[in-house]
Order: C-alpha cells, then structure tokens, then sequence
C-alpha cells in the first residue's frame, strides 16, 4: 500500500459522496443500478473473504486458517460482538498452529 | 452544531453512541490487521482519515497483502464506494450547502445515512447524520491509531492468527446484506470464481473477477425490494436492530438497511 494509491482512493471516493449531493437534481438513479451497486459491494468483499481464507500467494492456505475463520463466521452468525468474532477466529487459529497444524 | 444536540433526544444519542464504539473496534482490528499485513503505522491513520470507508480500506490492504498491486486495490475500493453516490443522492437536503456540503459529503457513510433516513422530520435527520458522522469519524480513527499502535507491538502476528481474523472480521461485517437471498447467491458465486481463478491470475484481479457473479443478480427488483430487503433488520430476532446499529463501520450493511427505512 503506497501513499499515491491511499490518496488516489480517498480522492476518488470523496468525488462519488460529493457527486450525489451535487448531482440529485439533475440526475435519476434507477432503482436496478442502485441494487446493482449494493450488490457489487457485497461481491468484492465476500470475494475477499474467501480468497484471504483460503489461498496464501497462488497456493491453499493450509488448514488451521480456514478453522479459525469458521469458528469466526459461526460466532458471527450467532450474533455475538464483533470482538468476539474477532479473538474466537485468532484464538483458534492460533492454538491449531501452537498444536502444530500448518 | 449546537441545535444538533439539542434536536438529539437520549435514545438516537444512545444508539449514535453504540455503533461510534463498535466503529472504533472494527477501526482498532483494521489498524492492527494493515500494520500486520506490512504497512507503516502511520498509513492506516492517513488512510481512515482521507478514505472513512472501512470497507474499502479492509478491501485495499487486503488486495495488497495478497500480493496484489496497488491498481487493483484501489480499484476494488473504488467499485466498493460507488453506492455513496446514490446515498448522497438520497440524503443531499440534509447536508445543507457551502461548507456544509463539502464536510458532509465526507461523512457519507452507511451508519450516518441509515440514521438520517431513519428520522420522520428533516430538522431531526440533519441532527442525526451529523451526530453520527462525526462521531464515527472521531471513534473509528481512535480505534485505528489504537490498533496499529497495538499491531505494531506484536511480533509475530501469524502465531497470533492474525491472518484468520483479518476473513472473520470482513465476514462480520457483510453478514447483514447477505441475508438477501440474491445477495447472497450472487456473493457465493463471485466468491467461488475468485477462489478457482486464484492460482492462475495475477493477485488482486480473482476479486475483481468476483463481479461476473452479478450476472446472475436476475432482475426482480420489484417484488424482491420489499420483502427480501425485509429480514435484514428483523425487529423480532434482534433486539438492539436500529436502522444503523450495526458493528460495520461503513461496510456494504446500510444499502439493505436503508433501502428498507426509504
């Protein structure tokens, strides 16, 4: 992460909040696209979920991530506070590589 | 500022509050997962300062931690902010004009947009979002110097099993939209492409390529908006569930959660 993608993500991301404001008069949104959008959102990031819980470089993560992360997503399901997910998913993780599963 | 306080009343002062601290956990993960994935501790303060979208920050330390480049992060954080700008459309008369505008459209974020379409009249939903915004902004940079102070001070941060919190965090945070059930098909389709396509293509291009999935979102935005968009802030199952009151600082859970309160 370079400080010209950080600024180039915040100027870009700063350009879509003040185009709305800007632009409602003129501009009309479908209802689809809007969805659209929200879905987008939601793809990259459960796109990420799984590749950072499954592949380390080009190559499977091994075992004891997926596990930790499992027990996370359980946690989280249940509806418990985010820190729970947080040190349930770590916890796990790390006691499967403490007991020596890669 | 003042007639904002005074416009609050103790219960949307007390929800505000509850989600500013979530805010400033899921910063204090951020701040401790960016330091671990290698960047300076400095970086993910700029970064929560200048971006303030905690989603898109996730998504572009995540991209180069994978290995990915720079361009694609920033180009998955881009496509993942994109929804402000139908936010700002729908909440741009309580932003007001001049400077107003031009700091507000900064704390455009899921929480602040939820509360402020949460409020009947347009005095209280200005009081709201700027309640909201502005804590947040404070509580999630907190946390993220916090984190990446902290981060910084753990050695090894895969025998901690850092690297399993960094997915569960994420997973966290998008839980609530994908309770829509095309949410969710769509989700599990891109995530499946970008799991298969890891091997073979650059870093950072398998999530982008995650966006195929949106093919199949279908088109019933008729009969779905209302009642699939429903569930996900069920009174009845969730207790604490206001428009906003979730853990994500500015994650993909508003568009379900404000679609509904429109």
């Amino acid at each position: 992460m370079t400080m010209v993608a950080v600024l180039a993500l915040a100027a870009g991301t700063y350009g879509f909040r003040l185009a709305g404001p800007l632009l409602r008069k003129r501009l009309e949104i479908p209802e689809r696209v809007r969805r659209l959008l929200s879905m987008a959102a939601c793809v990259l990031l459960v796109a990420l979920v799984a590749t950072a819980t499954f592949t380390q470089g080009h190559g499977f993560a091994g075992w004891s991530r997926p596990a930790g992360v499992l027990v996370g997503a359980v946690v989280a399901w249940r509806r418990l506070p985010f820190v729970v997910v947080v040190v349930a998913a770590a916890g796990t993780t790390a006691c499967l590589r403490l007991l020596g599963v890669s | 500022m003042r007639s904002i306080w005074r416009t609050l009343d103790r219960e949307l002062l007390r929800n505000v509050g509850a989600v500013a601290a979530a805010a400033g956990l899921v910063g204090a993960s951020f701040g401790a997962i960016a330091v671990a994935a290698g960047l300076a501790w400095w970086l993910p303060l700029v970064m929560s300062v200048l971006v303030f979208a905690g989603g898109s920050q996730f998504m572009a330390v995540g991209v180069v931690a994978s290995g990915g480049s720079p361009v694609a992060a920033v180009i998955a954080g881009l496509v993942l902010n994109l929804r402000h700008l139908p936010f700002g459309m729908a909440i741009g008369d309580v932003l007001g004009s001049g400077w107003r505008r031009l700091v507000g459209s900064h704390l455009i974020i899921d929480e602040s947009v939820a509360f402020a379409m949460g409020q009947r009249d347009p005095e209280r939903s200005r009081a709201a979002f700027w309640a909201c915004g502005i804590s947040l902004f404070f509580f999630w940079n907190l946390g993220v110097v916090a984190g990446s102070v902290a981060g910084q001070a753990i050695g090894n941060t895969d025998a901690l099993g850092l690297d399993a919190a960094f997915p569960a965090a994420l997973f966290a945070l998008v839980l609530p939209s994908l309770r829509d059930r095309a949410t969710r098909r769509v989700a599990l389709i891109g995530a499946a492409v970008a799991v298969a396509t890891t091997p073979l293509l650059p870093a950072g291009i398998p999530v982008l390529l995650a966006l195929v999935g949106l093919l199949a979102a279908g088109r019933a935005p008729k009969p779905a908006t209302e009642p699939t968009t429903e569930p996900t802030t069920d009174p009845t199952t969730e207790p604490t569930t206001d428009p906003a009151a979730d853990p994500a600082a500015d994650s993909t859970t508003a568009p379900a959660t404000s679609e509904e309160s429109r």
